[in-house]
C-alpha cells in the first residue's frame, strides 16, 4: 500500500471517529457559550445511543432511533436546565449526575430489555445509517490523487457525517450573524446586560441547552446506529470529555473547536492503524500505549499548547440579580 | 418651602400620595406607595414619587436608603411587593425591564450593564436587534448612532470593543444604549462615581442637551453639590421611605443634609492647622511594575511627617492603591526606595506586611470587603485581624475568646460601631459600620503612620463625620497618616498637604488653601496649570 493512500485511509478514518467529537464540541460550545458547564455531554451522549440504538431495533427505523436519541438527550439537557437555571444548582455537580445516571441506566434498561449484557441486539442494515455514494465515484476511483480524495475520502459516508461537518458554519452563522447568537454570547459574558436589556437570562440558557441537547443526541444515534450496529455498554468511551477538551482547545469558537476535534479524531485514527505495525527503530508499539496517546496529548495540549483559554465569562455561574 | 407645584409634594409625616391631587401638571412618572421587601429587610417603605415631564429630578440619600432599589423597581429588575406606577398619567405594569423598556424608560446603572468583548454597537443593539438577522438591525443602529451622537456630544467609537473603553466612554454607551431604545425617560444611578470633575462637567452638558430636548431625566447621587447643581427638584429618601420633595432653588445643602441623616450634620471638617514634627516615612524614586509587567508607579518621591496628614487625590487607576500595597509590604517596589521609622526598604528588601505593622504602620485598605475584612468572620474575629498572635489575645493553646469578645464590644462603644453585637459576621454590616471596624482595629493599634485608603467609599455622611474626625484626632495625637481617596471634598478638607498623581508619577503637591476643584481636576489628567503645560516630567525630572 503506498503511502498516499495510507494518508487517504487514515484521513478518512479521521473524518469518522470525529463526528461525535464534532458533534458533541458544538453542543457543548450552545450550553458554555451561554454560562452553563456542560461537563454532562458524555451523559448525554450515551443515553441518546443506547435510546436510539433500542428504537432503532424496535421499530425497524433509523429514523426514529434518531428521533429517540435526540428525544433522550435533550430531556437530560433539560433536566440539567432545570438544577441549574432554574434552581441555581452546580452545574458541575448536575453534569456528573447526569453522566453517573445514563452510565447506570443504559445497563440497567438494556439487560431488563434485551437480556444481552447491556447490548442491544445488533441491527439489521435498514436499522442504521447507510453510506451515500457521491454520483460517479466509482466510475473516479481509479483516477490517481483525485480518485482517493474524491471516491474514498469524500464520498461514502452516512448522512450523519456530511450533517456534522455541515453543523460547523451553520453553527457558526447562528452565533455571529444572528439576534439569537448574539444574545446567546451575551448572556455568557454578562447575564445582567442580558437581564437589563429586556431580555430573559433563563430562557436563553434553556434554548441554548436545548441546542446543545439535539447536537449530542445526534452525535450519540451516530454512534449507535451509523459507526456502530448496535449500543454497546459505555460506548461513548470518554468521547463527551474530549469533546469538551476539543471546546476549550478550539477557545469556544465553532471552527477552531471543529478543528481540534478533528486533531483528536486523527491521533484516534493514527493509533488504530498503528496497532501492530513495526516503527523503525522503535519496533512494535504496544497496543495500551497507541490507545492510550490520544488522552495523553489531550492533557498536553490543554495544559502547554493553547496559551490561555479565555472562557465565557460568566460561566459556570448561577444568575442571580444583584442586591 | 413652599408647598406649591411641587411634584410629589409631600413632605415627611403627610397623608398618602394617593390622597394628592396632581395639581394639573404632567408627570412623567408617578410612583404610589411602593414597596419592596428583601427578606427581612424593607428596603422601601410606602415611596411615592412624582417626577415632571421635562424636568432633572435628583433623589438623594445615603447609602442603603433605598434609591437604588426604587429604580430598579422602575426599571422592573425588580418587582415591587406592593404599590402601583404611573407612567405618563397612565397605570402601567413593569414586569421586567422589557416593559419598562417599552413604556420608555431608560436605566444607566450605578456598574454598567456591558459585555466586556462586544463592540459599542453590539452592546447598544442586544435586546433591540431589530430582526432574526443582525446585519440590518446593526446598519439601522449605526445611521441613528451617529444622529444620536452629534445631537448629545455622545461621542464614542461604536466599533470599539468595550473593555478598552474608559469609564467616561463607558457611561455614553449606557446613555447611548438608553436613547436607542427611544427613551423618555432616563435614570441614572450614581453616575459621577467613577468621574473627574472634568467628564462630570461633560456629563451634566449632555443632560442639560437631553433636558432641552424634552427627555425627563431622574438623577440619583449622595452628592449634595450634584443636586445643587443640576437638578431643577429634589426627593429625599432616607431608611427607604421617602423623607421630603423640595425645589432645588429653593432648598441648600445644609437643609439636604440634615434631611437625609436625620440630623444637623458639620458638612465642613473643622481642625486646628498642623504642627508636622520628624519625617515618619520618606519615598525616593519608589517605582513598581504588576504581575502583568505594567509599571505602575515610574518614581514616586515625597514625605510624611509626623503630626500631618498627606493626601493623594487622582482618578482611580493612576498608582495610588499601587502604591499603598508597597508601603504596606503586600508588593515589593521595583525600584527606588522608602524608609520608614529608620527602616529602609527596597526592590532588594522589601517590606513584608506584618515585619512593617510591628514596625509601627497601621493600614486601612481601600477594599475594605477584599483586603480589610474577612466578611463571613465575626465582628470579633474581624477586629483581630492581624493580631491574631498577640499574647493578649491567646491562651496556652487556644485563643481566649473572652478577651477577643471584649475588645470588640471595647471598639464598638469607642467607635459607634452598630450594632453592637461581635458575634454578627462582618459582611451583616453596612459599609460604614465594617469601615468602622477596620478603622478602629487599625488606629488602636497606635501606628505612628496610618494608611487609608478611601476611607468613606460606601460610607453614609453620618459615618464619614465620624472617620474624618477619627483621622483628624490621630493627627493631633502627632501621628502621620497618608491618605489616599478619589473624593476631592474628602483630600480638601482632610489633608494638610496635597499630593496629586496621574499615570504613576506625582504631578504636583498643592496647599489645600489653594486647592480647589478646577486645579486638581486638571492635574489630575496630568496637567498642572501653574507650570507652562504638560507636566508629565515636570515633577520628577
Amino acid at each position: 500500500m503506498d503511502y498516499f493512500t495510507l494518508f487517504i485511509l487514515i484521513l478518512d478514518s479521521t473524518l469518522r471517529v470525529s463526528v461525535p467529537l464534532v458533534l458533541a464540541s458544538l453542543a457543548g460550545l450552545f450550553s458554555e457559550r451561554s454560562g452553563v458547564v456542560d461537563i454532562g455531554l458524555e451523559g448525554k451522549m450515551l443515553a441518546a445511543a443506547f435510546a436510539s440504538a433500542a428504537a432503532a431495533y424496535v421499530t425497524g427505523s433509523v429514523w426514529i432511533g434518531l428521533l429517540a436519541g435526540v428525544g433522550v438527550s435533550m430531556a437530560l439537557a433539560m433536566v440539567h436546565g432545570f438544577a441549574c437555571v432554574t434552581h441555581n444548582g452546580n452545574q458541575i455537580v448536575s453534569g456528573v449526575a447526569i453522566n453517573i445516571l445514563a452510565s447506570g441506566l443504559t445497563v440497567i434498561l438494556g439487560i431488563a430489555w434485551f437480556s444481552r449484557g447491556g447490548q442491544t441486539p445488533p441491527l439489521p442494515p435498514s436499522a442504521r445509517f447507510q453510506s451515500l455514494e457521491f454520483p460517479g465515484a466509482a466510475a473516479l476511483a481509479d483516477v490517481p490523487v483525485i480518485g482517493g480524495i474524491y471516491s474514498e475520502l469524500l464520498s461514502g459516508h452516512n448522512i450523519l457525517v456530511y450533517a456534522a461537518f455541515l453543523a460547523v458554519p451553520l453553527v457558526w452563522w447562528i452565533l455571529y450573524r444572528t439576534r439569537f447568537g448574539l444574545r446567546l454570547r451575551a448572556v455568557g459574558e454578562n447575564p445582567e446586560a442580558v437581564d437589563t436589556a429586556g431580555i430573559s437570562v433563563a430562557k436563553m440558557r434553556y434554548m441554548a441547552l436545548a441546542c446543545g441537547g439535539v447536537l449530542t443526541g445526534v452525535a450519540g444515534a451516530y454512534l449507535a446506529t451509523a459507526q456502530s450496529a448496535g449500543f454497546i455498554r459505555e460506548m461513548t468511551a470518554g468521547k463527551g470529555f474530549i469533546a469538551l477538551a476539543a471546546l476549550i482547545f478550539g477557545k469556544w469558537r465553532p471552527v477552531p473547536a471543529m478543528l481540534s476535534a478533528l486533531l483528536f479524531g486523527f491521533l484516534d485514527a493514527v493509533a488504530i492503524r498503528l496497532q501492530g505495525v513495526s516503527l523503525p527503530l522503535i519496533g512494535e508499539i504496544p497496543v495500551q500505549f497507541i490507545q492510550a496517546l490520544p488522552y495523553v496529548l489531550t492533557v498536553v495540549l490543554l495544559a502547554g499548547f493553547i496559551g490561555k483559554a479565555v472562557a465565557p465569562k460568566a460561566i459556570g455561574v448561577p444568575y442571580v440579580k444583584e442586591r | 418651602m413652599t408647598g406649591q407645584n411641587i411634584p410629589g409634594g409631600s413632605t415627611a409625616g403627610d397623608a398618602p400620595c394617593a390622597a394628592q391631587p396632581a395639581q394639573g401638571h404632567d408627570f412623567a412618572i408617578e410612583l404610589r406607595d411602593i414597596n419592596k421587601h428583601f427578606g427581612p429587610v424593607h428596603a422601601n417603605k410606602d415611596v411615592c414619587l412624582r417626577v415632571r415631564k421635562g424636568s432633572v429630578h435628583g433623589i438623594i440619600g445615603e447609602n442603603g436608603a433605598g434609591k437604588s432599589t426604587l429604580m430598579s423597581i422602575l426599571y422592573g429588575y425588580y418587582q415591587a411587593s406592593s404599590g402601583t406606577i404611573f407612567i405618563n398619567g397612565r397605570e402601567t405594569k413593569i414586569r421586567d425591564p422589557q416593559a419598562a423598556i417599552a413604556a420608555g424608560i431608560g436605566m444607566v446603572f450605578q456598574h454598567f450593564k456591558l459585555v466586556d468583548t462586544f463592540t459599542v454597537l453590539e452592546n447598544i443593539v442586544l435586546g433591540a436587534e431589530g430582526g432574526f438577522l443582525l446585519a440590518e438591525g446593526v446598519r439601522a443602529a449605526r445611521a441613528a448612532l451617529q444622529r444620536l451622537e452629534r445631537e448629545y456630544e455622545l461621542q464614542v467609537d461604536i466599533d470599539a470593543v468595550v473593555g478598552d473603553l474608559s469609564v467616561g466612554l463607558l457611561q455614553r454607551v449606557e446613555i447611548l444604549k438608553a436613547l436607542y431604545r427611544g427613551a423618555d425617560i432616563l435614570v441614572l444611578d450614581e453616575p459621577t462615581g467613577v468621574l473627574t470633575p472634568q467628564e462630570a462637567d461633560h456629563l451634566f452638558r449632555i443632560l442639560a442637551a437631553l433636558k432641552a430636548q424634552g427627555k425627563t431625566i431622574v438623577f440619583i447621587t449622595h452628592k449634595l453639590r450634584e443636586i445643587m447643581a443640576i437638578t431643577d427638584y429634589v426627593s429625599v429618601m432616607r431608611h427607604g421611605e421617602m423623607v421630603a420633595h423640595r425645589v432645588t432653588a429653593e432648598t441648600s445643602p445644609e437643609e439636604l443634609a440634615e434631611l437625609m441623616v436625620g440630623r444637623k450634620v458639620l458638612l465642613r471638617v473643622d481642625k486646628t492647622p498642623a504642627h508636622p514634627a520628624a519625617t515618619v516615612l520618606e519615598t525616593d524614586n519608589l517605582a513598581m511594575t504588576d504581575a502583568n509587567g505594567v509599571q505602575r508607579l515610574k518614581g514616586v518621591s515625597f514625605s510624611v511627617r509626623a503630626g500631618e496628614i498627606v493626601g493623594i487625590a487622582g482618578v482611580a487607576g493612576n498608582g495610588q492603591s499601587e502604591l499603598l500595597e508597597v508601603l504596606a509590604g503586600m508588593q515589593p517596589p521595583s525600584g527606588g526606595r522608602f524608609v520608614f521609622n529608620g527602616h529602609a526598604y527596597d526592590a532588594a528588601h522589601p517590606a513584608d506586611a506584618r515585619g512593617i505593622r510591628a514596625q509601627g504602620l497601621g493600614h486601612v485598605p481601600e477594599d475594605r470587603n477584599r483586603l480589610g475584612l474577612v466578611s463571613s468572620f465575626s465582628a470579633a474575629e474581624a477586629a483581630i485581624l492581624g493580631r491574631q498572635d498577640d499574647p493578649l489575645f491567646n491562651g496556652l493553646i487556644l485563643m481566649d475568646e473572652r478577651r477577643i469578645r471584649e475588645n470588640c464590644l471595647h471598639l464598638m462603644e469607642k467607635y459607634d460601631v452598630r450594632p453592637v453585637d461581635p458575634a454578627l459576621p462582618a459582611a451583616n454590616f453596612s459599609g460604614g459600620n465594617q469601615q468602622k471596624i477596620v478603622l478602629a482595629r487599625e488606629i488602636e493599634r497606635d501606628p505612628d503612620l496610618l494608611l487609608v485608603g478611601q476611607p468613606t467609599r460606601g460610607v453614609d455622611i453620618g459615618a464619614i463625620e465620624f472617620i474624618h474626625r477619627r483621622i483628624i484626632e490621630m493627627r493631633d495625637a502627632g501621628k502621620a497618616v497618608l491618605l489616599v481617596s478619589v473624593e476631592l471634598d474628602e483630600i480638601m478638607s482632610l489633608s494638610d498637604r496635597i499630593l496629586v498623581m496621574f499615570d504613576g508619577i506625582i504631578v504636583g503637591e498643592v496647599d489645600p488653601a489653594e486647592a480647589d476643584e478646577k486645579l486638581l481636576g486638571l492635574m489630575m489628567a496630568g496637567v498642572d496649570p501653574r507650570r507652562d503645560g504638560p507636566s508629565r516630567e515636570g515633577a520628577q525630572a
